[in-house]
């Protein structure tokens, strides 16, 4: 029996698992995106906050993610459910990619344009609306199509704390040293991966500035 | 409308000055710009002049003094009703790049709640108005040349009739035969409107050809202020400066020609 025999047997189970994945990815990257892009444009804004902000971003992202999760076990509301924790996790380390992006979207867009922009009278709300952000889009969708990809890796981890997902397979094929089993993850979150970058590749060249 | 005093001068200046870091980069410059002139600041770089013309729309606040235009202080003035009521052109034009020309122009009606049919209106009355054609609307910026763009520049100005227009080396980026032409354009296009203008340039010849009055800054000191033709006759050292550099620009040309 290769591989591909037993995925097919256990199809039910890797749909299950992929769903799972799927969950701890998209929860995760949405929330990333809702504190990180936020953010990345008040640092833009306010120089003065950038290098704090940032540099606490880039510590996180040293962290490793088996300590990590070791680390937010014991938290109380978190500890009571694996999947939680590991989206929090998730969402700490898709951070740094958002700020960063947006960050630099934001500040890469042309002063003149920006000026132009504020001495017609638009509000610095107008300003960011109509100017800045759909000027940086495509910058910062980049940064959440890295996020993702790496999001998609890292929840493979999650599973070492029970959070479910396409870890398991791995990590009872590891146990059972058994490499059909650890590929019957590994294969399908490489396609989840590879599946995401393609598609916000995709919606960052459609929403490109001309 | 606002309700203007009837004979008082659009736009004043009152000792304004304006340093950064501990250097002024204007200081006490008392100025001021009558209804419907083109006054034109005329300088070197680093004179003033854009200072100025950004005290006049409060993108910059003078750090002393008082800037008034329609005799309200701008200190006063809601900053995002009083930079509507003022056109901005500016030399590296600043268009929306994201935005086809019909949305660039048309962005303030927008944001004032202009209703769609009567912002589109307005955008073709522009266009023809600046002298591009009414398909030029669907297209983006990079689709257009340095001329077109500069057109659009003071079409979008334009656009919600404002009374008073602040021009910053307009015209600095384009190549000479398509700067004549806008020039004139321009000239013929203020005989219509009547606008209330500061325009800032280096060039003596622009000054001259569009400017109602002309005021030399130096060093972010207001030098003098004078008509164009008393401005060709100045003995003053700096407006003389500017006379002879430019008579000799011609006169070594000529001399290369026939030597």
């Amino acid at each position: 029996m290769n591989v591909f025999q037993f995925i097919l047997q256990n199809r039910s189970e890797v749909l299950e698992l992929t769903l799972e994945h799927l969950w701890l990815v998209g929860f995760s990257t949405l929330l990333a995106m809702l504190v990180g892009i936020p953010l990345g444009i008040a640092i833009a804004h306010r120089p003065r906050l950038n290098k704090p902000v940032l540099a606490s971003a880039n510590i996180i992202q040293t962290i490793p993610s088996l300590a990590l999760f070791g680390f937010l076990l014991p938290v109380p509301w978190l500890g009571e459910r694996a999947d939680r924790l590991a989206i929090l996790a998730l969402t700490l380390y898709a951070l740094l990619p958002m700020i960063r992006n947006t960050y630099t979207g934001i500040r890469g867009v042309d002063p003149a344009v920006v000026e132009a922009g504020r001495g017609m009278g638009l509000t610095d709300r107008q300003v960011l609306f109509h100017v800045e952000l759909p000027l940086a889009l495509s910058v910062i969708l980049s940064g959440v199509r890295v996020a993702v990809v790496i999001s998609v890796g890292l929840a493979t981890i999650a599973a070492a704390i029970g959070a479910g997902g396409l870890g398991e397979f791995i990590f009872r094929g590891l146990a059972m040293v058994d490499n059909r089993v650890i590929l019957a993850g590994a294969i399908p979150a490489a396609v989840l991966a590879l599946l995401a970058d393609l598609s916000v590749g995709w919606l960052e060249r459609r929403l490109r500035p001309r | 409308m606002p309700l203007t005093a009837p004979e008082g001068p659009v736009i004043e200046f009152h000792d304004v000055s304006y340093r950064v870091a501990s250097t002024d980069v204007l200081c006490g410059l008392n100025l001021g710009v009558q209804r419907g002139e083109t006054l034109v600041l005329l300088g070197r770089s680093g004179s003033g002049k854009t200072t100025t013309l950004k005290l006049t729309n409060r993108l910059l606040s003078p750090t002393a003094g008082e800037v008034r235009v329609n005799g309200v202080p701008n200190s006063d003035a809601d900053v995002i009703r009083l930079r509507r009521s003022i056109g901005y052109v500016i030399q590296d034009v600043g268009l929306f790049p994201h935005f086809t020309v019909e949305r660039n122009i048309g962005l303030v009606p927008k944001i004032e709640g202009w209703p769609e049919e009567r912002t589109r209106a307005r955008v073709r009355e522009l266009l023809q108005m600046v002298g591009l054609a009414a398909e030029m609307s669907t297209r983006y910026p990079h689709q257009l040349s340095g001329g077109q763009r500069q057109r659009v520049g003071v079409a979008r100005a334009l656009a919600a009739d404002p009374a008073v227009l602040l021009m910053d080396e307009p015209f600095g980026a384009l190549d000479p035969l398509t700067r004549d032409e806008l020039q004139r354009e321009f000239l013929s296009l203020q005989q219509r409107l009547h606008k209330t203008v500061i325009f800032v340039t280096h060039d003596l010849r622009e000054a001259l050809l569009l400017g109602s009055r002309i005021a030399l800054m130096e060093a972010g000191r207001l030098v003098t202020v004078l008509a164009p033709p008393d401005f060709l006759r100045s003995t003053d050292p700096w407006a003389s400066a500017y006379v002879s550099a430019f008579a000799n620009g011609l006169q070594s040309v000529t001399e290369r020609g026939t030597s």
